[in-house]
């Protein structure tokens, strides 16, 4: 069929791509964060236990990336609000890129701090 | 996506915004006194501002991703009617109950 | 021509429906050639049985868009040396629409969305009224003259991803029109627009990608327009105005 290619190359559509996949990402990690928490229903010694894992250097990059998709699914949104409800602003593009470079910032001071 | 959908899901986004915030400072405050389970529920048990902010924040997460969830499956998985509104519901429940009980499990003295 | 410097340019179009397949001519390139040009070069010399549409042949009409080396385009203002990469150009109707034959896409769903999202005009004097006078320096005015330039050519239509994903989906060239609609002081209808426009497929489904702007040939901005009336359809709904 009719392919179209160009329009993905923009960074407004790869924000958007951003925004849909962090949403995702965070609504499957939601149920498990849940659940751990819920461990400290049967007493603080199993969250202990859990909490002593995540120190993991591995858990704690994963911990990292989700910094960043919680960060970057924030801004963005922010942005979409911004875009929605207030008189119009070019430069949309270059606020998405200041967005996400925010939060990848973010997850590096995270990770910095805790690695 | 209607516009009562669009509303309850950029409502509970304009909420969750500040709320999210806070929680990612508390992940950068806990993570940096490297805070055992004890600290951490030495400070949310009994802890009514904490079972507000968080039964809140649950409560909108749990509005929201079952709304954006919705739009997705729509787009992308090509769901309708029926079936679009049941997946959609019933991941917003889970997300709801799995939420609260993990609140009460942290703020319950 | 064939002992002039430009090689031949290689040109694959779109031929059949649905289930068509590109196929590749050799057309000679010339100084100033519009890519609607070449399209019709193809049908006058090598093959006048290839369909495609166009009038006015100066971006007025918004007959002749198609879908040029991947991105949606009025044919007859895109010059060939602006996008044919080494000398290629690939042409195929429509995005998002359903194919007739060769490059002229079906438009009659774009059409219906214009009239879904209720793009006509609902006059509130008759005939018998005075001429109403309208300033054109009101905030109302300048948002309707924005929109009102739209030529209908459905590039934006075919470049949105949202009319891809969401069959109902009215589109950012209906919406456009209906906020034009909202502005225009003259118009009666808007408590049954902002009502239609607000139900599921209409401007809520928006995901403000903003690609309905980027391709506009016309330099409007659809996306304004839709976040327009998504503030529009939350003010009617919270003054009881229209149901949700």
């Amino acid at each position: 069929m009719i392919a179209l290619s160009a329009h993905r190359r923009s960074l407004l559509w790869a924000a958007a791509l951003l925004h849909r996949a962090s949403g995702l990402a965070l609504a499957a990690f939601l149920p498990l964060h849940f659940l751990v928490l819920g461990l400290a229903i049967r007493g603080e010694a199993q969250l202990e236990d859990f909490l002593r894992w995540t120190d993991a250097p591995l858990v704690k990059l994963a911990e990292g990336v989700l910094v960043f998709l919680a960060a970057a699914h924030l801004l963005g949104g922010l942005r979409l609000l911004l875009v929605e409800n207030v008189s119009w602003r070019s430069g949309q593009t270059r606020l998405a890129a200041l967005g996400i470079g925010t939060a990848m910032g973010l997850a590096f001071l995270f990770l910095v701090r805790v690695l | 996506m209607n516009l009562r959908l669009y509303l309850w899901q950029r409502g509970t986004a304009a909420l969750m915004a500040p709320l999210l915030l806070v929680h990612l400072a508390v992940i950068f405050y806990a993570t940096r006194q490297g805070l055992t389970a004890a600290d951490i529920l030495a400070r949310t048990r009994g802890s009514f501002a904490w079972a507000l902010f968080y039964g809140a924040f649950v409560a909108a997460a749990a509005i929201h991703a079952s709304i954006g969830l919705r739009t997705i499956l729509a787009e992308w998985g090509r769901l309708r009617g029926r079936a679009l509104d049941a997946a959609s519901v019933a991941f917003g429940a889970l997300l709801l109950i799995l939420g609260l009980r993990a609140v009460a499990a942290v703020v319950l003295p | 021509m064939s002992s002039s410097a430009a090689p031949d340019l290689s040109v694959s179009l779109w031929r059949g429906g649905t289930d068509g397949a590109y196929q590749t001519y050799a057309v000679p390139a010339r100084a100033n050639q519009t890519v609607l040009d070449v399209v019709t070069y193809v049908q006058r010399h090598l093959d006048p049985t290839l369909s495609y549409r166009f009038a006015c042949r100066v971006g007025m009409c918004g007959s002749c868009a198609m879908t040029v080396n991947g991105r949606p385009r009025w044919t007859c203002r895109t010059h060939v040396t602006k996008v044919a990469k080494g000398g290629k150009l690939k042409i195929g109707p429509l995005a998002n629409l359903p194919v007739i034959k060769d490059l002229a896409a079906d438009l009659r769903p774009f059409f219906e969305k214009w009239q879904g999202a209720k793009g006509v005009f609902a006059p509130s004097k008759t005939r018998h009224d005075p001429i109403e006078e309208i300033r054109p320096d009101t905030p109302a005015r300048q948002a309707a003259d924005a929109g009102v330039e739209c030529i209908n050519c459905a590039v934006c239509y075919a470049a949105c991803d949202t009319v891809r994903w969401n069959d109902d989906y009215l589109g950012p060239a209906a919406l456009n029109r209906a906020w034009t609609l909202v502005n225009d002081e003259r118009d009666a209808g808007n408590r049954d627009r902002l009502g239609t426009v607000a139900a599921a497929g209409g401007c809520h489904s928006c995901h403000s990608h903003q690609t309905c702007q980027e391709h506009c040939p016309q330099g409007l901005n659809p996306t304004l327009a839709i976040a327009g009336l998504k503030r529009a359809t939350v003010q009617a709904y919270l003054k009881g105005e229209i149901k949700g």
